[in-house]
This record gives C-alpha cells, sequence and structure tokens, in this order.
C-alpha cells in the first residue's frame, strides 16, 4: 500500500507544486483507469439517450460511478425523480465512510473548512485510494493542496474520458462496444478488492455479490438497497462474531495519522 | 435513442439529485470524520453496507447487463470478469493489469465468437 516513492516529490513543497504534484497523478495508471472507465460511462449515458453535454455535467457534479450509473439507468427508465433521488442518496452513503476515513489526511484543524468542503468533492473510489495512499507521507500543511491537485486532475480525466467513450460508442463495433461497458464492473470490483482491510469488507463483497443478483430478481427497483442492508449486515454480524471467537482486536482501515 | 437525456430539465434534475442527494454525504463525512470512532461499530456496519451495495451493483451490470454488454454471452462476461479478478490477485493486487486482463478476455472472446 505504501512504496518508499510514493508521494514524496522531491522538493516540491510549496503549496502550488503539492497541486501540481497533485494534478500529475492523472497521468499515471489510476488516472488512466479512471479515464478508460469514465469512457464506459460516457458510453452507458449515449446508450440511454443523455446528451454529451448532460453526460459530462453528471461527471462533474456527481464524481462517483456508482451514484452516476445508477442515475443514468433511472433516467433512461423514466424513473420518477424522486426514485432518482432516493436511489443516488442510498448509493452516496458509501461516500460517507469514505470521506470520514480521508478526514484525519487532509490537514488537521488547521486546514480551512471551506478548502476541505471543496476537496471532499474529489472523493471517490480513485480519489479516495490515491488520497490514502499518498497523504501520509506529504507534509500536513500540504496535504490539503495536493489532495486538491490529485482531485483536479482525476476531475479533468474523467471528464475528458466520458467525452471520448461517449463520442467513441457511437463508432465501435459490438465487441469493443461491449468491452467499453464492461470496464465499469471490473474496475469497481477489483477497486472495492483493492481497499478492503478487513474481513467485513472481503465478506461484504462476496455476500453483496452473491445476493445483488437475486435480489434483482426478486425486487427490481429495491435490489440495491436490499443487497447493501442485508448482505452489509450479514457480513457485519459475521466478522464480528468471527473475531470474537478469535480474541483478536479490530482491524483499521488503512494507516492513519 | 430517447431524447430525454437533452434539454435543460434533465441538466437541473441533475445538478439537483447532486445537491440534494449526492454532496451533503461529503460534507457530512467530513464532518463526522473529525471525532468519528472508525473502528466502532456503528462505522464498520456503516462500511459493510456500502461495500455490499457495491457489490451487488457490479454483478448487477453484470449479468443484467444494459446496452452493448449485452452482446457477449453471460458465460464470457463472467469468464472474463473471473480472468480479471484472477488476474488482479496474480500481480500483486494490480488494478491496471486485472482490468487490462479481463477486458482483452472479454475483445478475445467476443472476436472468437463472431
Amino acid at each position: 500500500m505504501h512504496e518508499e516513492d510514493n508521494g514524496k516529490v522531491g522538493d516540491a513543497r510549496s503549496a502550488a507544486g503539492m497541486f501540481l504534484s497533485g494534478l500529475a497523478v492523472s497521468l499515471s495508471i489510476p488516472g488512466v483507469i479512471l479515464f478508460a472507465s469514465a469512457g464506459g460511462f460516457g458510453a452507458l449515458a449515449r446508450d440511454a439517450g443523455l446528451s454529451i453535454g448532460n453526460a459530462l455535467l453528471m461527471m462533474g457534479v456527481l464524481f462517483a460511478l456508482p451514484a452516476q450509473v445508477v442515475m443514468v439507468d433511472q433516467l433512461a427508465r423514466g424513473g420518477a425523480f424522486l426514485g432518482a433521488v432516493l436511489a443516488v442518496a442510498l448509493i452516496g452513503i458509501r461516500l460517507l465512510p469514505m470521506t470520514v476515513v480521508i478526514v484525519p489526511f487532509l490537514g488537521g484543524s488547521k486546514a480551512s473548512l471551506p478548502g476541505k468542503a471543496v476537496a471532499v468533492h474529489a472523493v471517490a473510489i480513485t480519489g479516495w485510494i490515491e488520497g490514502l495512499r499518498r497523504l501520509p507521507d506529504t507534509p500536513e500543511n500540504l496535504r490539503l493542496p495536493h489532495f486538491c491537485g490529485i482531485g483536479s486532475g482525476l476531475i479533468a480525466a474523467a471528464l475528458a474520458g466520458t467525452a471520448a467513450g461517449y463520442i467513441a460508442a457511437g463508432q465501435l463495433s459490438g465487441p469493443l462496444a461491449a468491452a467499453l461497458l464492461f470496464l465499469t464492473p471490473i474496475y469497481f470490483m477489483l477497486a472495492l478488492l483493492a481497499t478492503a482491510a478487513q474481513p467485513s469488507d472481503w465478506l461484504a463483497i462476496v455476500i453483496g455479490a452473491v445476493l445483488g443478483p437475486i435480489a434483482y430478481w426478486l425486487a427490481p427497483g429495491f435490489d440495491l438497497l436490499l443487497t447493501g442492508l442485508i448482505g452489509g449486515s450479514a457480513a457485519h454480524i459475521l466478522a464480528r462474531n468471527w473475531r470474537i471467537k478469535r480474541g483478536a482486536g479490530l482491524g483499521g482501515p488503512g494507516r492513519r495519522p | 435513442m430517447t431524447d430525454l437525456g437533452n434539454g435543460w430539465t434533465t441538466a437541473a434534475i441533475i445538478l439537483l439529485v447532486a445537491i440534494v442527494a449526492h454532496e451533503p454525504w461529503r460534507w457530512l463525512g467530513l464532518y463526522l470524520g473529525r471525532d468519528i470512532d472508525v473502528e466502532g461499530a456503528r462505522f464498520q456496519w456503516v462500511r459493510a453496507v456500502a461495500t455490499a451495495l457495491v457489490a451487488g451493483l457490479v454483478m448487477r451490470l453484470l449479468i443484467f447487463p444494459a446496452g452493448a454488454l449485452g452482446g457477449p454471452p453471460l458465460w464470457l462476461r463472467l469468464a472474463a470478469f473471473a480472468a480479471g479478478v484472477a488476474a488482479f490477485f496474480a500481480f500483486k493486487r494490480s488494478l491496471a493489469l486485472g482490468v487490462l486482463v479481463g477486458t482483452l478476455v472479454l475483445v478475445a472472446g467476443s472476436f472468437w465468437l463472431l
């Protein structure tokens, strides 16, 4: 999770320098994957009948692919406004714990609150992983500019990817169009696995993956809610009992300051 | 193609949903992140629910796909997905290689079936 060369950026010790080195993350592997999966979203949005402007708007203001996919789905099926609000709110809950986990790395109480409120917009799977990877080695007073740089770069990569995917989707042959849409599920699953740090994470992934299709088959519309609540609670309880039985301490999600 | 996604009404809906239903979770996380006990049971439960929900979404996208992903047969989609997950673990949890291998299997399989 945490190699020597990560987050150490030579002599770029000014706020501007750390912002720029954060921007550069968008040119590394995580940025490329985000570009490609945003391309998948662009293709999906086009498939659903969204205009390119609204696809870009959604990418920018939601900046979390699961919520975007759900919202495109709602719009495409002519779902009610309230349905979209509920679905997006439910799936966005995931951002709450992710934000909670990364806030301690944003420079403590000395960093400006409005600055942090803007910065947390970048909390989505990629930004979260890269933040947790790079911020611990960044001097505390430079963490907020660094994370703002990471976020800005990733959002730019995501917008570019959305536009590219949207345009490409109309011109790709069947197998390549399918591959573009395949990027979203495979990337989500691997990102979940990459951030899994404790037994309840692994259990939640496996139980959720099994329960998801069954819930969709039984109760489409409520499937994600049911999967999350039932699968997550089961994973939580199982992991807790298992931990008590082993007498082990609770494993935290990664390193904290 | 429908035209539901065009125009300002949809743009307004997107913006409103983002402000009302999505961004508040990040702000609330910022607020709670000051002093929440990340090892506490409540936090752990929320984390598990969120994780299961996204895992369920992944399998729904894969098994009941919308649009062009429905082209390749289910067994090929699942095989490509499994290959991606296997490559991810085989190459020291490499996101890039996992995504690459899974996608290549899907593309190769699709062209082979054509």
